[in-house]
């Protein structure tokens, strides 16, 4: 039986990444939210989402340019995953909604949820499809 | 969903990745989640958020300070075995926990004027966002992937035990950071309902 030492499991920082893309939704979250009821400048959530987006798009391009990485398993799991986060973030758009959320501040709400909604799947597909050896593929 | 079809060598008690019976609760109680924020029904909201964030603690404290050193403990055999089992559960469990508590919570504190900036302890309410935030980030960047990642590999014909360790060692250290956290929204939490 072998050491997890024994073998190597690098690869790009997705996680870490991911973990910086959740956290800077989350920040323009409570940015936002801290102001209530009156409304937030909006430049400092606009730039937080910018920054939130890019990291995801940087973790998407990592993981696409990766060698060897079993990509139907990334989908596969990242595919469910996406099902159940949409249910997720309907749930939280509902919430917004039924609180008389509107205009910009609406807006920029619905982007901070699409990215962290985005960011959940991509995780949870690398995580597993980095452990998943290329010869397994079923497609 | 995610259905297993692989054969395993090792006795298992299932090998589904998610448990499929106990969607229909999960279902139950995020409609029931819906139907009390859109009455905005104050005992409801109540209701949820408190069972839902004791739970939510409680499972976070137990995981990080209890099976995290009882598994650090177990052979790697019966840490597998432990897994199978357990992982499944908490893969539904906790996701429906945390959206019920926050959902709830969020609208609770909307009808109580806790997230109005005049609300002399907002800057507690705040806190309690911040520390939600960090938690979030942790487990669904870290815990949930970690407890996905290690089903996957269980389902194998010949799972690596040291791809199992590492990531049973990544839950479980996310699990006790977590864990700490959850007392400071034990801390948090009582100071905005003195």
């Amino acid at each position: 039986m072998s050491r997890p030492e024994a073998q190597d499991f690098s690869g790009p920082r997705v996680t870490e990444l991911g973990m910086l893309s959740i956290g800077l939704v989350a920040a323009g979250v409570i940015y936002l939210a801290a102001y209530l009821p009156k409304r937030a400048p909006l430049l400092p959530a606009v730039i937080l989402l910018a920054g939130a987006v890019a990291v995801l798009a940087v973790n998407v391009v990592l993981i696409l340019r990766r060698p060897g990485f079993a990509r139907w398993r990334f989908r596969q799991v990242a595919g469910w995953m996406l099902l159940v986060y949409l249910v997720v973030a309907g749930m939280l758009e509902f919430t917004f909604l039924r609180d008389h959320t509107h205009g910009a501040i609406l807006v920029l709400l619905t982007f901070l949820l699409a990215t962290f909604t985005l960011n959940v799947p991509v995780l949870a597909g690398y995580t597993v499809a980095r452990f998943e050896p290329l010869e397994t593929s079923e497609g | 969903m995610v259905a297993a079809t692989a054969e395993s060598q090792a006795p298992v008690a299932s090998n589904a990745i998610v448990p499929l019976r106990g969607l229909w609760a999960v279902a139950a109680i995020l409609a029931f989640t819906v139907v009390v924020i859109a009455g905005n029904w104050i005992w409801g909201l109540d209701f949820l958020h408190v069972v839902g964030g004791g739970m939510w603690t409680a499972v976070d404290l137990f995981m990080g300070f209890v099976i995290g050193p009882v598994m650090r403990g177990l052979s790697v055999p019966a840490r597998i075995e432990l897994t199978k089992r357990l992982m499944p559960k908490m893969l539904l469990i906790m996701p429906t926990l945390v959206t019920m508590t926050l959902g709830a919570g969020f609208q609770l504190a909307r009808a109580n004027g806790m997230l109005n900036t005049a609300y002399g302890r907002h800057g507690w309410v705040v806190a309690s966002m911040v520390v939600v935030a960090v938690m979030a980030a942790v487990a669904l960047a870290l815990l949930q992937p970690a407890n996905i990642a290690v089903l996957f590999e269980l389902r194998k014909p010949q799972p690596n035990p040291a791809i199992v360790q590492l990531l049973m060692r990544r839950f479980i250290y996310a699990a006790g950071i977590t864990g700490a956290m959850q007392i400071a929204t034990l801390v948090i939490m009582t100071r905005l309902a003195t």
